[in-house]
């Protein structure tokens, strides 16, 4: 087979031509320029302002102006809302990925399609479709706006895809065996799903949960039509800070926006804390 | 029998928070016929805020698709230092809420601030303006590119590139020729969802656009104002357009995303 | 000179891939790189691609100083284990496409990809997507991609790692075959030391990021430098504290005073070849014997038996020289 003088192709390396190919560095470092200019311009410098601001009559001045009955109240609202919005999530949204994912219904692909639409849909017109239920022109006279049940109806509208994005494809990679194992073994379903299925399903609840929190104290555009806003009553903290804008007390407002900040990070963290925390367990 | 309650509470729960509400603006939209919907979408007021909101929004999508590809393969392509910053730092945007945004960027960008009052000097006003509800808008959809594209640049992996490197093609070349058509669904679905995000975004445009009618007015804006003016028709009109846009997101979405696994 | 390594060393933060390297490989020769997993051997030959650059050392290709080069300047054709196959493109497209980077005229691209997709045998699918061939047709069209740019020298990482066993030893055969055909300076990569025995006119053991022993196949089995390229070559027992290979020892009924006593534990009779296990002063050791030699010493379980190396028996030398310097093949 070794035919040493008829190769059957022309062959003559030659270099490739002389263009100035160059390796990426240059293109590495403009990459890492313009990524770092439009962070700080558009990201950090302005977050960097709000926090300066809040600090601008130092650690006391923020203590001040967070403590306002106005502001706390509002800070009160937001996280006792928040906390309740996520444990309902929690559990529904567990549930909604369970139905979804374990059983089989006419229309199953829509709803799961559907699951996301708070998501798209903007958070005003969130709070106008909420309006139309549960609103002064209610049309089952389910009147709850202007009330703290709406404010949870709200976040919890606009939190709905987090726990159940989260724990779908987790049930969906659950290894069946597992289950049935269990059943072969005397276990209940109650006793299976406690047992085998939830155990692997809380770092995604958990994660879900977090970031629907997150969400949820920082959430403004679904609650301005249906909370009313009413001071000391129905405002959010994101209202409160909006309504100290528009009477131009920009310390107060970045005072509690700092705070929110403070709060969306600890939660992250806790997040990204969970996610490694899963990894680990595989 | 578990089964059964259990699907009819998770039924019933998307029912009463998400598909009857809807069901009743998109009835509410068309109760007296297509046009007093065709006449509220119609307005001076309502056409203006359709094209301020479409301005707005491209900007931002360009805006941020530059920056998502760059920022992507850098997380996906490089190990340097300040790479980890730069990976919690893209998703802070996510932490922050709308209202925010917007007083940060008023903060900096505002008249009675030094950065503003110089821009403003030169003729370039920032909030209350255009340029500033493009920045605004910009913060809130930051990370939605990059983070598509990141983890369908690790599964591609860089073996392409370099083999694309070894038969003589530059990292321009490499990029355009094979980079790009890898990730072009992931990069359809992310400018999508940065699209869709840049749409629909009201509480950081609500902060620093002032909502001047007929200037900075943007639909979510104009929905508000409706609203608040006793015009339910008007904001119940802008609603459906914004809500149709969602929905037509959430198609796209759902045609897209098998792709990405293919 | 094809290609020329001096003293390269690189470092992945505390672990040292490769550590004062210096390799010579002549021009048109095929070389293999062998050792085990994560013994440097890939980070060599990646090296030499300019996918990684060395912490320290000189690569020459054909004479010119490319260790600053980036992989487009090269002019290297490489190979990978899995393929890096442009999903995206048609075989056509793929095996095109550095002819296309390089701006050739359409006639001389259709031309030239043609005639490699028959050197390879893919021709018929030059239309169809990667994602519709065998693992073996792609590695194939990579390899025309590789050669299309008439590469200097000819890169391969592993390039039959992801095959199944049948396919490995067909492509082996079938790149011996090219290799003769198209005289490209060709460089390697495997950890089996059967492939790179069977393939390679040269072969550089690397292992622990060091260059072990360069050599034809046959001087590094008959004359291992060392007991790492010994026991890796094949297989090894120890008699008496010296490595020697099991086909080396022989079995005898009478001591004299060359032999050592063992006794029987096993026999394992696997075809025409035996394997005997012994207990010798207490250590384990193997020998491969005929079945001949084994009905006539009537091997059993228990039985003493006398064991000598033969007289052309290989061994390592010792104590181990470490080869500092360049080691040129052949």
């Amino acid at each position: 087979m070794t035919q040493v003088e008829a190769a059957p192709i022309a062959y003559r390396p030659t270099r490739p031509p002389g263009r100035s190919v160059r390796r990426s560095p240059s293109g590495f470092g403009l990459g890492v320029g313009f990524v770092t200019i439009y962070l700080s311009l558009i990201v950090l410098i302005p977050l960097g302002a709000v926090v300066a601001r809040s600090n601008s009559q130092g650690l006391s001045g923020l203590w001040h102006q967070i403590t306002q009955p106005d502001a706390l109240s509002s800070l009160r609202l937001t996280v006792a809302v928040s906390a309740l919005v996520s444990v309902v999530n929690a559990f529904m949204g567990t549930l909604i990925a369970w139905t979804l994912v374990r059983d089989r219904f006419p229309g199953q692909r829509v709803i799961d399609a559907l699951i996301d639409l708070p998501f798209a849909l903007p958070t005003i017109v969130a709070g106008l479709v909420l309006l139309a239920l549960y609103g002064p022109t209610s049309a089952i006279h389910l009147r709850l706006a202007y009330t703290r049940p709406a404010v949870v109806i709200a976040l919890l509208f606009v939190t709905l895809p987090f726990v159940v994005r989260s724990v779908q494809p987790v049930l969906m990679e659950l290894d069946q065996e597992m289950e049935e194992a269990a059943k072969s073994l005397g276990a209940g379903s109650f006793t299976t799903f406690r047992r085998v299925v939830l155990p692997n399903l809380i770092p995604a609840i958990l994660a879900g949960t977090a970031l629907s929190f997150a969400r949820a104290i920082s959430e403004f555009g679904s609650t301005v039509l249906i909370s009313g806003n009413i001071p000391n009553k129905t405002e959010v903290a994101a209202v409160h800070i909006y309504s100290q804008i528009q009477s131009d007390n920009v310390s107060g407002a970045a005072a509690l926006s700092t705070l929110l900040l403070l709060i969306a990070l600890v939660v992250l963290a806790a997040f990204t804390f969970i996610q490694r925390w899963a990894i680990r367990r595989g | 029998m578990g089964k059964w309650i259990g699907r009819i509470v998770a039924l019933a729960y998307l029912m009463l928070l998400l598909i009857v509400p809807v069901g009743i603006v998109f009835f509410r939209t068309f109760r007296h016929g297509f046009s007093p919907f065709w006449d509220a979408i119609t307005t001076t007021q309502a056409e203006h805020a359709f094209r301020v909101t479409l301005e707005v929004a491209i900007f931002a999508v360009i805006g941020n698709t530059v920056f998502g590809l760059i920022a992507a393969m850098l997380l996906a392509r490089h190990r340097f230092p300040g790479r980890a910053a730069l990976n919690a730092l893209i998703d802070l945007p996510l932490a922050v809420s709308p209202v925010v945004v917007g007083l940060a960027l008023i903060l900096v960008y505002g008249r009675f601030e030094p950065i503003g009052r110089f821009l403003d000097n030169h003729g370039i006003k920032v909030i209350f303006s255009l340029p500033g509800m493009v920045l605004a808008t910009i913060f809130v959809s930051l990370p939605l590119l990059a983070r598509e594209l990141v983890p369908v640049l690790e599964e591609i992996g860089i073996e392409q590139e370099q083999a694309a490197w070894t038969l003589g093609a530059s990292g321009l070349q490499t990029f355009r020729r094979i980079t790009l058509p890898a990730i072009r669904w992931a990069l359809a679905y992310g400018v999508v969802l940065t699209l869709a995000r840049a749409l629909g975004e009201f509480g950081a445009v609500a902060v620093v656009s002032g909502g001047l009618v007929g200037k900075t007015q943007t639909l979510t804006l104009y929905v508000q104002q409706e609203f608040q003016n006793f015009d339910p028709i008007g904001a119940y009109a802008a609603s459906f357009v914004l809500a149709v846009i969602a929905i037509v997101v959430l198609i796209i979405i759902n045609v897209l995303r098998p792709k990405e696994h293919s | 000179m094809g290609i020329s390594v001096r003293g390269v060393t690189k470092r992945f933060g505390e672990f040292v891939a490769l550590d004062d390297v210096s390799l010579d490989i002549p021009s048109g020769a095929l070389t293999a790189l062998l050792g085990p997993s994560g013994g440097g051997k890939s980070t060599l030959l990646r090296i030499i691609a300019g996918l990684e650059s060395p912490d320290s050392g000189v690569v020459e290709i054909a004479g010119t100083d490319a260790t600053t080069l980036p992989p487009q300047r090269r002019n290297v054709g490489f190979v990978f284990q899995h393929y890096a196959a442009f999903k995206h493109m048609t075989v056509f497209k793929n095996v095109a496409f550095g002819l296309e980077i390089r701006k050739r005229p359409k006639d001389e691209v259709r031309k030239k990809v043609k005639e490699l997709l028959e050197l390879v045998h893919i021709e018929k699918f030059a239309d169809r997507l990667p994602s519709e061939l065998s693992g073996g047709q792609r590695q194939r069209m990579a390899l025309a991609r590789a050669l299309a740019v008439e590469p200097e020298v000819l890169l391969l990482d592993e390039p039959f790692g992801a095959l199944d066993a049948q396919v490995r030893k067909e492509l082996r055969a079938w790149l011996r075959r090219l290799h003769d055909e198209v005289h490209v300076t060709t460089v390697f990569v495997t950890h089996d030391q059967e492939e790179a025995m069977e393939v390679a006119d040269t072969i550089a053991i690397i292992s622990a990021g060091r260059l072990e022993q360069v050599g034809t196949p046959d001087d590094l089995y008959d004359h291992p430098a060392n007991d790492f390229v010994m026991t890796f070559l094949g297989p090894v027992t120890t008699l008496s504290g010296d490595l020697v290979r099991p086909h080396d020892l022989e079995l005898r009924a009478v001591p004299d005073a060359e032999t050592t006593e063992a006794t029987v534990v096993r026999v394992m009779r696997l075809g025409f070849e035996v394997r005997v296990e012994l207990v010798c002063a207490g250590q384990d050791l193997w020998a491969q014997t005929t079945r001949e030699n084994a009905d006539r010493l009537d091997l059993q379980a228990g039985r003493t038996v006398h064991v000598a190396r033969t007289t052309s028996a290989t061994g390592a030398p010792d104590p181990q020289p470490q080869g500092a310097g360049t080691q040129t093949a052949r």
